[in-house]
């Protein structure tokens, strides 16, 4: 599990600490944006990939609440963008977790039954749990529009209901 | 007769009083950027809670063990107090949403 773990953890420690860190300053808004929609189409995928593997009922109940909520912010954070006339930017971040989800989801994809559930779930676990760190320490700080700001102090909140869902979820597979 | 006619209605008016129990009240409950406003109500048996959800998200009222009232986006949903207690409540997808519920007999 811990080996499992890394990559995600390896890509949101980039994020975190690394590249920004080092350059000494902090992402854009129009960066910001891109990560944290592209943190949420992750989550839509993953979910998608449990919907359609998974049998555990609370397991999809889970998934289909993941696909829903980040719909619906990804959404919301679509019409703020064009509003704001921003068109958010890729950058490495936004590389590095995609390039870790996609690992995360061939490794998933060799499990079934149980041993899928709970490593999806885990990985739900700490997937929400880094998007938390980063949203509190860094892309909420460096937000300098003020709507951007909010909907991303709306999206931790939501963020950290999914992680706390998660590991009810964790708890009942065990 | 003048002098008898108030105080045959009060007498009515009296009983009427007596008989018909207090009027049952509907309690609103805010749900926005994922947060129960107020969090704390107080009720009576026989009020009823309604939920007006103006989140983009689908919610819950969950209570503990017991009753569960879903939410759609932007909709909202009731629940009619039928017991008396002290009730904590959450939402199912996002357990970080807390409220409670003090019914009074």
């Amino acid at each position: 599990m811990t080996i499992r773990l890394t990559t995600a953890a390896a890509a949101i420690a980039l994020l975190l600490g690394g590249n920004w860190a080092l350059a000494g300053d902090k992402p854009t808004d129009p960066q910001i944006a891109h990560i944290a929609y592209t943190a949420g189409v992750i989550d839509v995928e993953a979910a998608k990939q449990a919907i359609a593997t998974s049998k555990n009922k609370a397991v999809l109940e889970f998934a289909e609440s993941m696909v829903r909520d980040h719909e619906s912010v990804n959404e919301q954070a679509l019409d703020l963008v064009k509003k704001l006339n921003v068109t958010p930017e890729d950058n490495d971040t936004s590389k590095a977790l995609s390039q870790a989800a996609e690992a995360k989801r061939s490794e998933l994809a060799k499990l079934t039954g149980a041993d899928f559930d709970r490593a999806y779930v885990e990985n739900e676990v700490a997937y929400h749990k880094q998007v938390n760190g980063a949203l509190e320490t860094l892309l909420i700080p460096s937000a300098q529009n003020a709507e951007l700001k909010s909907l991303l102090e709306t999206g931790l909140k939501l963020f950290q209901g999914h992680q706390q869902h998660a590991e009810h979820v964790a708890t009942e597979l065990k | 007769m003048n002098a008898v006619r108030p105080a045959f209605l009060a007498l009515l008016l009296g009983t009427a009083a007596i008989a018909v129990p207090a009027q049952a009240e509907t309690i609103e409950v805010t749900i926005d950027r994922l947060a129960y406003a107020p969090a704390e109500i107080e009720a009576k048996v026989g009020d009823e809670v309604e939920w007006i959800n103006k989140d983009a998200l689908v919610h819950t009222a969950t209570v503990t063990g017991g009753a569960e009232v879903l939410l759609p986006a932007k909709k909202s949903g009731r629940l009619l107090l039928q017991e008396p207690g002290s009730f904590d409540y959450i939402c199912r997808y996002h357990p970080n949403m807390r409220g409670h519920i003090t019914v009074r007999p």
